[in-house]
């Protein structure tokens, strides 16, 4: 198509495995008659439009060939076969602070590193305070960045790479460095991007991020395109293909065999026990937990469920009293929740049953138990706001201008 | 049509001379951070290869050549700058290499950066040495400098078509690194720098072997510097005139400089292709 951003038709990519790579003109000149290098095609018939907008979630197994086609995308590496087109200014955030030269200042190596991304130099003059303000490392930024620790360093890395100003944008597993502060900040950056329109294609182990943060899922399996569509289905595709989807999974170490956790739905409490896959802000909505009793007699124990958003930080919790499940029996634990507080997103649950110390008898974590849609406004959570705005007679101190001055009444809800 | 996200993405792969500067600058900076004399220490290489050179072909092998620090420095800046370039071109790839598997930029400014690095150098070498010239030897400064023009275009090609073919060639032949180190040493003695290339010009017998001496891009820019530099193919000292450089007028330098040329720009048709090839599989080589 005409208006894809990103294409790619017929795309292979074939390493040459040297089992002995000759590195020198004595071992080629000698290898000549038993240079038989085994190939490798890590992408196969690779077909990909994407369009201007879209955020695109590749996945898949270790070896599966997301990194390979994003270097292909970002033009690092050259397709054997076929051909790649990506239009506009391309960042590709595969390594931050890739180029670094340890021995030039932070200074220096902003207009060194954005420089090589393709900035000009008015660009960078333009972005140099931001750039700076952004890695936080003001302080630092005339020393050399040798002196650096590996999460300024990091740091600075993302700070050049975000203000490239890219049309398109190509992120490998960077998320996956940093504390959780900076992580909170690549995935607002990434969300802002999203807004301004840029075409984002990113690879990442965290198959949780990619329903919550992609319209589309690209699932690779052996160098191939094993799915291309929603990016939900994506995420459970590759769950299935490494044996790793919730009902498989689980089981703490050590769990007991005279008490289990055997499953858990999301119902709605008015219609009893009809499964319900989404919700919406602000409705009812009960938790069922299966519980399976062995033939002994079980110890006093209780269920907890803990709601659970981004990164597993817990939403809610909720806690049963300690009980007495009688042996042999299947029973189930129902916890009501009146009122879905308004916080929008595909959350997971972790359950658990607990002795009275505290210690886990069973542990189970179900991803994307819960989905919950709310207005369509953006934002993870529903605030109520209002807006207002006042004439000012003066601008006498300086914090006047952060005053609101847009009109109406804007109440919500 | 070009959209505007076209234009965009070409300034991602062409060649742009700010980033050219920006890595010259990187190197320069790099090189002399924390040296207190920093620059002054590139002075030190050429004058300390001009006591040496001076005292063992004027003082102890009496080569007989007046002003032979003129004749020498002339053909040693020039040399230098050509050696630099090449030596630094070669590694500058592999030395770049995670730069180069991470991100996209045009991979051309590499070998070029290491040229620009030299060509900072050389300009500021040559600027001592007219210096230099103009408090002791006025005389030698004349109209014929123009010749540096010409030969200064031709050793700039030819430097860049060397500099492309072995940075390209070392990323997967790693011993183009130590063979260049060798040709290099052998190249600078086969070069009239040392010597007066009239001694060559008189003794290599059989005659027409002299053309391939002279076939030698580099010699033919170093005997053009030397002509420009040291002006006088001749001189009269003690009443005797002792020849130095090749009889022939202009016309001699100048064909030489032509066939040197030619020689550069083919060669770098080649580097350009053997480049481009061989970029495709940089970041997997690395």
């Amino acid at each position: 198509m005409a208006d894809a951003v990103i294409s790619a038709r017929g795309v292979g990519k074939r390493f040459l495995i040297h089992h002995q790579r000759a590195t020198s003109l004595k071992e080629r000149f000698l290898q000549t008659r038993r240079s038989k290098a085994e190939e490798f095609w890590a992408l196969r018939d690779i077909d990909l439009d994407i369009h201007g907008g879209e955020t695109v979630g590749l996945i898949g197994a270790n070896g599966s060939g997301k990194s390979t086609l994003l270097k292909l995308l970002a033009g690092i590496l050259e397709p054997t076969v076929g051909s790649v087109r990506v239009r506009g200014r391309v960042a590709s955030l595969l390594e931050l602070g890739a180029g670094f030269n340890g021995e030039l200042t932070g200074r220096e190596n902003i207009y060194l590193n954005a420089s090589i991304l393709g900035l000009t130099r008015r660009e960078i003059n333009r972005n140099f305070d931001s750039i700076v303000e952004f890695s936080g490392l003001e302080q630092f930024i005339d020393n050399q960045v040798k002196h650096y620790s590996s999460g300024q360093y990091v740091r600075l890395g993302f700070a050049i790479a975000v203000h490239v100003d890219p049309d398109v944008l190509l992120v490998d597993e960077v998320l996956a460095v940093g504390d959780e502060a900076f992580q909170a900040k690549c995935l607002a950056k990434i969300t802002e991007f999203q807004e301004r329109g840029c075409t984002i294609l990113f690879v990442t182990h965290a198959v949780d991020l990619v329903p919550r943060l992609c319209s589309r899922g690209l699932v690779l399996d052996h160098g191939r395109v094993l799915h291309d569509g929603d990016a939900l289905e994506a995420a459970e595709r590759l769950r299935t293909l490494l044996g790793t989807a919730p009902d498989q999974s689980g089981g703490a170490a050590g769990a007991s065999s005279a008490l289990r956790i055997t499953g858990v739905r999301m119902v709605d409490p008015s219609a009893r026990s009809a499964h319900k896959g989404e919700f919406q802000v602000g409705e009812p909505l009960a938790v069922e937990v299966d519980v399976a009793v062995g033939a002994e007699p079980p110890p006093a124990a209780a269920v907890r469920v803990a709601v659970t958003g981004p990164a597993d930080v817990p939403m809610w919790v909720m806690d049963a009293e300690e009980e007495h499940f009688e042996p042999n029996g299947n029973w189930t634990v129902r916890f009501f929740v009146k009122e879905l507080p308004p916080i929008q997103g595909i959350f997971a649950l972790a359950v658990a049953l607990r002795e009275p110390g505290g210690r886990a008898l069973d542990a189970r974590r179900f991803s994307e138990a819960l989905r919950v849609i709310g207005s369509g406004e953006h934002g993870l959570v529903d605030v109520a706001w209002t807006i207002e705005r006042t004439e000012e007679e003066e601008r006498a101190e300086p914090s006047a201008s952060r005053r609101p001055r847009a009109a109406g009444d804007r109440g919500r809800r | 049509m070009l959209s505007a996200a076209d234009v965009r993405a070409a300034a991602q792969s062409r060649i742009r001379l700010e980033l050219l500067a920006n890595l010259v600058r990187k190197d320069l900076k790099v090189k002399y951070k924390n040296s207190a004399l920093g620059f002054l220490w590139s002075l030190a290489n050429p004058l300390l290869y001009l006591v040496v050179f001076d005292l063992v072909f004027s003082v102890f092998l009496k080569n007989g050549v007046p002003y032979y620090a003129v004749m020498f420095m002339s053909g040693l800046l020039v040399w230098n700058f050509f050696n630099l370039s090449t030596l630094s071109a070669t590694g500058v790839v592999v030395g770049s290499a995670n730069l180069v598997r991470k991100v996209r930029f045009p991979r051309v400014v590499l070998p070029l950066a290491s040229v620009g690095f030299a060509a900072v150098h050389f300009v500021l070498q040559m600027l001592v040495f007219f210096a230099f010239l103009l408090v002791f030897y006025r005389a030698f400064i004349g109209p014929q400098l123009v010749l540096l023009l010409p030969a200064l275009a031709v050793v700039l090609v030819f430097t860049v078509a060397m500099a492309l073919l072995v940075s390209a060639l070392n990323v997967r032949y790693r011993d183009v690194e130590h063979l260049l180190e060798i040709l290099l040493l052998a190249w600078f003695w086969l070069t009239p720098i040392v010597y007066p290339i009239r001694v060559v010009q008189e003794q290599l017998v059989p005659k027409h072997l002299f053309a391939f001496f002279m076939a030698n891009p580099m010699t033919a820019v170093v005997t053009s510097i030397q002509r420009a530099i040291y002006r006088y193919p001749v001189v009269i000292e003690k009443g005797a005139p002792v020849k130095v450089l090749a009889t022939g007028g202009y016309s001699f330098y100048l064909k030489w400089l032509g066939v040197a040329a030619f020689i550069s720009v083919v060669l770098l048709g080649i580097g350009l292709v053997v480049f481009r090839h061989m970029q495709a599989d940089f970041a997997e080589e690395l």
